[in-house]
């Protein structure tokens, strides 16, 4: 049984080291972008630059987060 | 008409080798090659499963679904490495490029299997094995020359596949900050259009946008990597 879970707990942290990593709000933005993006292209709206946008947008956020971070550490 | 059906099944099929081959050796490069090797060949295993046994009834299968969360799991974490490719070139800046060595850590120093590898390979192979796959029975089934169409297919893979080979060698020589940085931008571009696409997005000039998406993420990634360097060197120069 404790294989079992050791396992599942393995399995767990692979998958959110795979898709969530170091910054969770990167695919929480990716999820949003595409449920947008879904939502938009239902309505016929042409919403195919949303994703790209998103992406950029938000790793440019994180980056700035972890810019200050690592100046308030280094200060 | 023979050389027609060949012709477009090699070429049509070239496209998506090409995607690929990029990821698979991308990964390999960054992350190490067994694992690589090992997912690429998973993901043949279950291609040739479902080829052999689905045959013709292969474009049944919903491969909107599939680039829909084949692309989605390559854009989430295709945009973790293109954030730290940013970030690990900002800080030491394209040296090693022009044949200076330098030393940097390994992504995977680990002694068994790098399952990350595994599954961006296994994923990278399944889903554009199974679009070569579709093109050749498509175009096969509707010439009645499905044969010819699945040489048409595998030369394309062969071809390409050998090239992808030759370039392993000088693709490992590059630097790991900037093979992450090039590997995210190209998993973040692939998996922005396969899962748009799999939502049923029509991306403008079809294919003809992940060029234009490569252009777009490495613009910016050059843009990030100017401003974090210039933050940095004011750092360095006020401390």
């Amino acid at each position: 049984m404790e294989r079992i879970w050791s396992w599942l707990y393995a399995f767990g942290r692979f998958w959110y080291g795979f898709i969530i990593g170091d910054d969770w709000t990167l695919a929480a933005t990716v999820a949003v972008g595409l449920v947008l993006t879904a939502v938009l292209n239902a309505r016929g709206f042409v919403a195919w630059w949303m994703v790209p946008v998103l992406v950029i947008v938000a790793v440019g956020v994180s980056l700035r987060r972890a810019s200050h971070a690592h100046s308030r550490v280094a200060a | 008409m023979r050389a027609a059906v060949f012709l477009t099944t090699f070429l049509a099929s070239t496209v998506e080798v090409i995607e690929m081959v990029i990821i698979v050796v991308g990964v390999g490069a960054t992350r190490g090659w067994r694992s690589t090797i090992v997912g690429s060949a998973g993901g043949f295993a279950v291609l040739a499963v479902l080829v052999v046994g689905l045959g013709a009834a292969l474009v049944a299968i919903p491969i909107g679904i599939l680039r829909l969360v084949i692309g989605t799991l390559l854009l989430a974490f295709g945009i973790q490495w293109y954030r730290k490719g940013v970030m690990r070139v900002a800080a030491r800046g394209f040296a090693g490029v022009a044949g200076i060595p330098v030393t940097e850590e390994a992504e995977w120093a680990g002694a068994g299997m790098d399952w990350t590898a595994f599954a961006l390979a296994f994923k990278g192979v399944l889903l554009e094995g199974l679009e070569i796959a579709i093109i050749v029975v498509s175009f096969g089934v509707a010439a009645k020359e499905l044969g010819l169409a699945a040489v048409g297919g595998i030369s394309a893979l062969v071809l390409i596949g050998g090239i992808g080979l030759a370039l392993r060698g000088p693709v490992t020589r590059i630097p790991r900050s900037v093979l992450q940085l090039i590997v995210g931008v190209m998993l973040t571009t692939f998996g922005s259009f396969w899962a748009l696409e799999g939502l049923g997005v029509n991306w403008p000039a079809g294919d003809g946008a992940i060029p234009g998406l490569l252009v777009w993420y490495l613009g910016t990634a050059l843009l990030y990597i100017t401003l974090e360097r210039r933050r940095l060197l004011g750092f360095q120069a006020r401390a």
